[in-house]
């Protein structure tokens, strides 16, 4: 048996390892995805007051900051059964719309881009922002570095800070906005519109000026038959900040949509030993190993994922892209509808999404309460148990806090977007695997990184999905005191 | 020294982190194109393709900056460290969790199996054979190996020398720039390195001394928990509004934002100043600001901060003299049985 290590996984947040197995013909025998970290916040948090959550749980990740800041304030002010203000849940809304933008821009330029502009074929030194940058243009690399600095500023005016923000709590935001910061996010909601539009159309001029590459992302190595989730709002249509969560078969059926609050009922989450996270599936379909297809509860979920989940995008510029998404990867077969299974196409909904999330911003910064001071409700009554789901880039986001009558928590469980995924990458890795490596077939660096792109579409942030720590380890000894605590831990090997 | 007939070489490594530290140095925006033409990136995870190996085959000492970030949780991030350190000419430890612990540190109130059990036996987790991930692992196919948790979370320095200290979660993006500029001279031979062991990228002072709010107007009868405060003034000190706001012990350097923005500092940039301990300054300067003449009335307003471990320690618990409050012990452990641990075993047990 020959073993191929990548390690670590790179251009993504948090650590990541591969090994391949070859057997003695050299096909590939079996891969493995490899998380291996965990923090243990579910833990530690115990103990906590529940207003602290929201920049708490934000050092979870530091790419996707606002998600868990925002999921906590969701989640807080469940505990207490308080209704935040309108202006409240629109400024949060507006800031989280303005750092997906800047989040999906990341993505699509410094994490993917190289992939997509650069190749898995050029030099190393060359597989980074900076050569996309050579490769799109000093002009586009401008307007990237401007979309990013400007979502962040956006984020610093509704949110206090670029990174960590800090002024959700329960209830509301510790602030409003005034006419001088609304005028200025208006401005900066129409640069980003305008940079999302630019950015798709340079995608499809890539694409189709370039056939292997749209081979390589539409074709078959990196497709599986899944389900997938997503926030949905009233009409169906695709919802970030709150909404129902919509559930997807593989044939385009609707298995059923749910109140976040029930998740427990939707989601369990299978344990393997030789990583140190956890690989969620619908519980009613059930857990069946690393495959895909209906009778597999795996899920996928992200911006192709909420796509697939969802029966069309709320805002008009970017309803007639995931129009033309559809019509181009995956027509109605026989009038009934059809999902986007190829993973690659995670990069085109991701530009799909950007466009929506700047449309919505300026529908956000044109309602007339938005500079209302009336951003937080006071609660009232006794805090005991909430749940706060919102779409993190990388999908769904569920919190889940119990506390005491005081608001000191007492149970904390968490379900981040990148762990949705986990046994999608796992199979899209081991996919890609054996789709490149054969018998005679020479294991250069280019291939490894057509390997590591299966796991790039899904722009994972394992910093998120290793909130959690870890188990107590083989050919370890544990001294215990009389009371079961650890108290000394010895290693054997 | 540096050889003049080349760039200067650079790293970033974030060991046990949330990722926060490498989009702070990416948001230095187009100053990040100054940087890529100053250094030679040799080493970036987040945003380039270098491997370990690469790392390992580099002559020692042949990186000329390491921005290290990230606790040190198992025994990768500790092999890291050390690789890393060996490689480097400076090596810095590079926001909060690399420099005294920040939130991840918080673990070290509990016990590993505690963590563990809540981990892995948590309400959505389907695991009735109790399994537990594990360092080596015989797969069909061979055997898989995972790194191992240490006990506790420890800071850089408690790992290995550390040349400076950049505080923050995360630093703030101007003060990387200056971090970069002026280890960048010092490089180039245009100024001197500061002293070894410096704390580069913040002020000496305090929050308070940035922060614009209104102070040294009102005493306060007790502490209050921002939810319930009716309104929050916007020009008034928020400790004197009752709120518990770490300003007073924490380091300046992040132009205070959080105050202005109406929620308290919560301590990121650690210790301020020839502060030893972080808890114990806070904890005279909440003193400070109460309404009280007696010790008794003290110690009943105090009473109010509901966890007062996160709240004196919510960043600084690992680099502090305490590291893990399971330290501090009444008596000594009754003599028990060694416990090997398998593989399907609960946590419980």
């Amino acid at each position: 048996m020959t073993r191929l290590t990548i390690d670590p996984i790179t251009r993504l947040e948090g650590h990541g390892k591969i090994e391949i197995f070859l057997d003695d013909r050299g096909e590939v025998e079996r891969t493995y995805f490899q998380v291996p970290e965990l923090r243990g916040f579910e833990s530690f948090c115990v103990g906590r007051p529940v207003e602290e959550m929201p920049v708490l749980t934000n050092r979870i990740c530091g790419v996707c900051p606002e998600a868990h800041h925002l999921a906590a304030a969701k989640a807080a002010d469940a505990v207490y059964r308080v209704d935040p203000p309108r202006t409240a849940k629109l400024l949060r809304e507006l800031l989280y719309c303005a750092f997906f933008v800047t989040d999906h821009t990341t993505h699509f330029y410094a994490l993917g881009g190289p992939d997509i502009f650069v190749g898995p074929d050029a030099p190393v030194a060359e597989r980074n922002i900076l050569g996309v940058i050579r490769k799109v243009g000093l002009e586009v690399g401008g307007r990237v570095i401007e979309t990013r600095r400007a979502g962040h500023r956006v984020i610093e005016l509704i949110g206090g800070r670029a990174i960590h923000p800090c002024t959700s709590v329960p209830g509301g935001l510790t602030h409003g906005i005034g006419e001088d910061a609304r005028a200025e996010i208006e401005t900066i909601a129409r640069s980003m519109l305008d940079f999302a539009g630019l950015s798709l159309g340079l995608f499809d001029r890539t694409l189709t000026g370039d056939p292997a590459t749209r081979e390589l992302l539409l074709g078959d190595l990196y497709r599986h038959e899944t389900y997938y989730a997503g926030l949905v709002d009233e009409r169906g249509r695709v919802a970030l900040y709150d909404g129902r969560v919509s559930v997807m078969a593989p044939d385009g059926e609707r298995l059923g949509t749910y109140a976040p609050a029930d998740y427990r009922d939707w989601i369990a989450e299978h344990v393997e030993p030789w990583t140190y996270l956890k690989f969620p599936y619908l519980r009613q379909v059930g857990w069946r190993g690393f495959v895909d297809g209906k009778e597999s509860g795996i899920y996928c979920v992200g911006p192709l994922g909420r796509l697939n989940a969802a029966d069309g995008m709320a805002t008009p510029r970017a309803e007639e892209a995931y129009e033309r998404f559809y019509a181009t990867l995956a027509p109605p077969v026989d009038g009934h509808r059809a999902l986007v299974h190829q993973r690659g196409a995670s990069h085109w909904a991701r530009l799909i999404e950007m466009l929506y999330a700047a449309e919505r911003m300026l529908e956000i910064v044109a309602d007339p309460e938005i500079t209302s001071d009336d951003v937080r409700a006071v609660p009232t009554e006794t805090p005991t148990e909430g749940v706060g789901t919102v779409e993190a880039p990388r999908g769904t986001l569920t919190h889940h806090y119990w506390t005491d009558e005081r608001g000191i928590l007492t149970g904390v469980n968490l379900i981040v977007g990148t762990t949705n995924n986990h046994a999608p990458i796992a199979m899209s890795i081991e996919r890609a695997a054996r789709g490149l490596i054969h018998s005679g077939v020479v294991v250069d660096d280019g291939l490894l990184d057509r390997i590591e792109m299966a796991f790039r579409a899904y722009d994972p942030c394992f910093g998120c999905a290793t909130h959690s720590l870890p188990g107590q380890m083989p050919l370890e000894v544990t001294i215990r005191d009389s009371n079961g605590g650890t108290i000394e831990v010895l290693r054997r090997d | 020294m540096i050889a003049p007939d080349r760039r200067h070489r650079f790293a970033m490594y974030g060991a046990a982190s949330c990722g926060g530290c490498d989009i702070s140095v990416l948001n230095l925006h187009e100053a990040i194109l100054d940087l890529a033409d100053r250094f030679e990136i040799v080493l970036w995870p987040t945003v380039m393709d270098a491997k370990y190996d690469d790392l390992a085959a580099m002559p020692d000492r042949s990186i000329d900056l390491t921005l290290f970030s990230g606790g040190i949780r198992n025994d990768e991030n500790e092999e890291l460290a050390r690789l890393l350190r060996r490689k480097s000419a400076i090596l810095v430890a590079f926001g909060s969790c690399a420099t005294e612990g920040c939130i991840p540190g918080l673990a070290n109130l509990r016990s590993v199996d505690e963590l563990v059990a809540t981990a892995f036996e948590g309400p959505t987790t389907d695991n009735p054979d109790h399994v537990r991930p594990m360092t080596r692992w015989p797969a069909p196919e061979g055997e898989l190996h995972l790194p191992a948790m240490g006990r506790l979370v420890r800071t850089l320095d408690q790992v290995v020398a550390v040349d400076y200290r950049v505080p923050g979660c995360p630093p703030e993006t101007e003060r990387i720039a200056e971090v970069i500029g002026l280890l960048g001279a010092a490089l180039d031979g245009k100024a001197p390195l500061p002293p070894t062991g410096a704390v580069l990228g913040a002020g000496q002072s305090t929050v308070c001394d940035e922060c614009r709010r209104d102070r040294g107007i009102k005493r306060i009868a007790r502490f209050e928990r921002i939810q319930d405060l009716a309104s929050i003034d916007p020009g008034l000190c928020l400790l004197e509004q009752g709120l518990p706001c770490n300003g007073p012990a924490t380091r300046s350097g992040c132009a205070a934002k959080c105050p202005l923005a109406g929620a308290p500092c919560i301590g990121c940039y650690g210790p301020a100043d020839g502060v030893v301990d972080f808890g114990a300054r806070l904890m005279s300067a909440f003193a400070s600001v109460v309404d009280a003449s007696e010790p008794g009335q003290i110690d009943r307003i105090l009473d109010g901060l509901p966890d007062p471990v996160g709240q004196f320690y919510r960043f600084s618990l690992a680099g502090s003299l305490l590291r893990g409050a399971r330290v501090t012990r009444t008596a000594p452990p009754e003599p028990v049985e060694p416990v090997l641990a398998g593989a399907t075993q609960g946590a419980d047990s």
